[in-house]
């Protein structure tokens, strides 16, 4: 009994192992149930639950609708770490144009889309070998971050 | 000769764990079976429901759960399409999902279904390909494109008024192809789709000859091979310039290099405001935003995903006396987007940065 006890646990613990090791393409996108203020409000407070700051948000559906064009809701959240962006955008200029962290969100109907590039790109789009484990870590929060906006469906 | 003591003492232990793996298995796979409806689910809302809705109502993609979709689709066309995707149309390929994760969603969306999966021969239809070129011209072209290349935008609710509830699919898709049987097309041309503005062929008076001729003639838009789009990698990611001048003067050459691009100066701050960080004594680096409104509201008409590198913004930097003008390079990106509309646009962008970056740094 203690031996299959010892099994199971043994087989949950590479299942979740597996669970976690996602390979996903080059964007990650997640549609939220919830309508747009609700969902803004929610990956607001993922951003911050996950120890990332939020820094701007962008609302280009304000400065389309003050030119005259007709759109729905429309911004974009600039996060990131403080500290980690001072010390990479010193150190490797290049990444200083994909900095900091941004997650699009715009009304799609009575739901939200969240859409942002997959941070894992950049090992192939800078061949910084040194900087896998950073941008491996931001793919893994922002899709931890999304996750959570779409499971409050 | 013979077992030993501790031969027969051991062999009940290994009866015992040879039952619990045993017992582990026939559970795991009782689990797996019930759940890989879930499983399913779980998957499609993970990577498909952004496109198809939570319910396969459609959005940028098409509707999944309508019954004349769902007649027409047998499983097999669902899989190729999930692996081959739609390239150049938004449609990823999910190379990176496994077979079985693949079954499970193909599960999840045959919940769905108010009949079983169709079956289709895959033996090709013989038809007149001259005939159906004029029969496509006629009747299909207006949607679908001269070629079959499709109707154009995205499909979202943004960018595009909801008068269709999808976007004409490009017929002489690759990836479309490939997945195709030329029976499921005969089909899909006889019955159209209802709850769409695809009419049925035998509705416009046409007969199963002229169908086969449509078939043919959709069918000669196939390649050999799935032709892989180029890739922009010899292009850098950033477009970095070297500026002969102080940062100060650099960012307002910058300022009047966007002005003479017709693109509209928006603000300047450093990188790391709204961080509340001490500002760095190695580096400065102020962010210059700018943008030209109608050229936005046709890119993401085009692509709504395309805010994600939004707005338009190129920063000067300072580092031990080294000033750069440096921004995203949109050639580079539009490889993320699998979508050959929006190719157009983000190479004319890309001559805008280029463009700015030169005239900043004469």
């Amino acid at each position: 009994m203690k031996r299959l006890f010892l099994y199971t646990l043994l087989s949950l613990s590479l299942l979740a192992f597996k669970a976690q090791a996602v390979v996903t393409g080059e964007m990650i996108m997640i549609r939220s149930s919830e309508a747009f203020p609700e969902a803004m409000a929610l990956l607001q407070e993922s951003i911050s639950q996950h120890g990332y700051t939020l820094s701007r948000v962008q609302r280009v559906d304000v400065g389309l609708s003050a030119k005259g064009y007709k759109t729905d809701k429309y911004r974009v959240v600039f996060f990131g770490k403080g500290k980690q962006i001072q010390s990479l955008s010193a150190r490797y200029p290049q990444l200083v144009p994909y900095l900091p962290l941004k997650i699009a969100i715009y009304a799609e109907g009575e739901n939200t889309i969240l859409v942002t590039s997959n941070p894992s790109v950049f090992n192939d789009m800078f061949q910084l070998p040194e900087l896998r484990p950073v941008f491996n870590q931001w793919h893994k929060d922002i899709s931890s971050i999304l996750k959570v906006v779409q499971n409050q469906n | 000769m013979g077992f030993s003591k501790q031969t027969y003492q051991r062999a009940p232990a290994t009866l015992a764990n040879l039952l619990a793996l045993f017992a582990l298995l026939f559970t795991h796979n009782l689990f797996a079976s019930q759940s890989q409806v879930q499983r399913g689910e779980q998957l499609y809302l993970e990577n498909c429901s952004t496109c198809h809705g939570n319910q396969g109502k459609g959005g940028m993609g098409i509707p999944l759960s309508i019954d004349s979709f769902l007649n027409s689709a047998s499983n097999q066309y669902l899989k190729k399409t999930i692996r081959l995707g739609r390239p150049e149309r938004i449609m990823p390929s999910f190379y990176w999902l496994a077979e079985k994760d693949i079954d499970a969603i193909i599960e999840f969306i045959s919940t769905w279904r108010n009949a079983p999966a169709p079956v289709w021969n895959q033996a090709a239809i013989k038809g007149e390909v001259q005939s159906g070129k004029a029969l496509f011209t006629q009747h299909c072209a207006s949607c679908h494109g001269s070629k079959g290349q499709g109707g154009t935008g995205s499909g979202m609710r943004f960018s595009r008024p909801r008068d269709l509830p999808i976007t004409a699919p490009a017929l002489n898709n690759q990836g479309f192809l490939n997945s195709i049987a030329d029976e499921m097309l005969h089909y899909i041309i006889s019955h159209g789709r209802k709850e769409t503005p695809m009419p049925a062929a035998t509705s416009l008076g046409l007969d199963k000859q002229e169908i086969n001729d449509l078939v043919s003639y959709i069918r000669s838009f196939q390649q050999q091979t799935l032709r892989k789009k180029p890739l922009y990698h010899e292009e850098p990611a950033s477009l970095i310039v070297d500026s002969p001048y102080s940062f100060d003067e650099t960012i307002e050459n910058v300022k009047r290099a966007i002005t003479g691009s017709n693109f509209v100066h928006i603000r300047d701050q450093a990188l790391t405001d709204g961080f509340k960080l001490e500002p760095s004594a190695d580096s400065k680096q102020t962010v210059i935003y700018f943008c030209s409104f109608s050229f936005l509201y046709e890119a993401l008409k085009i692509d709504p995903r395309v805010g994600m590198f939004l707005p338009c913004r190129i920063t000067v930097t300072e580092t031990k006396g080294k000033v750069q003008m440096m921004s995203i390079n949109p050639r580079h990106l539009s490889q993320l987007f699998n979508n050959n509309e929006l190719d157009t646009s983000c190479s004319e962008m890309h001559d805008v940065y280029t463009s700015i970056l030169e005239d900043a740094s004469l």
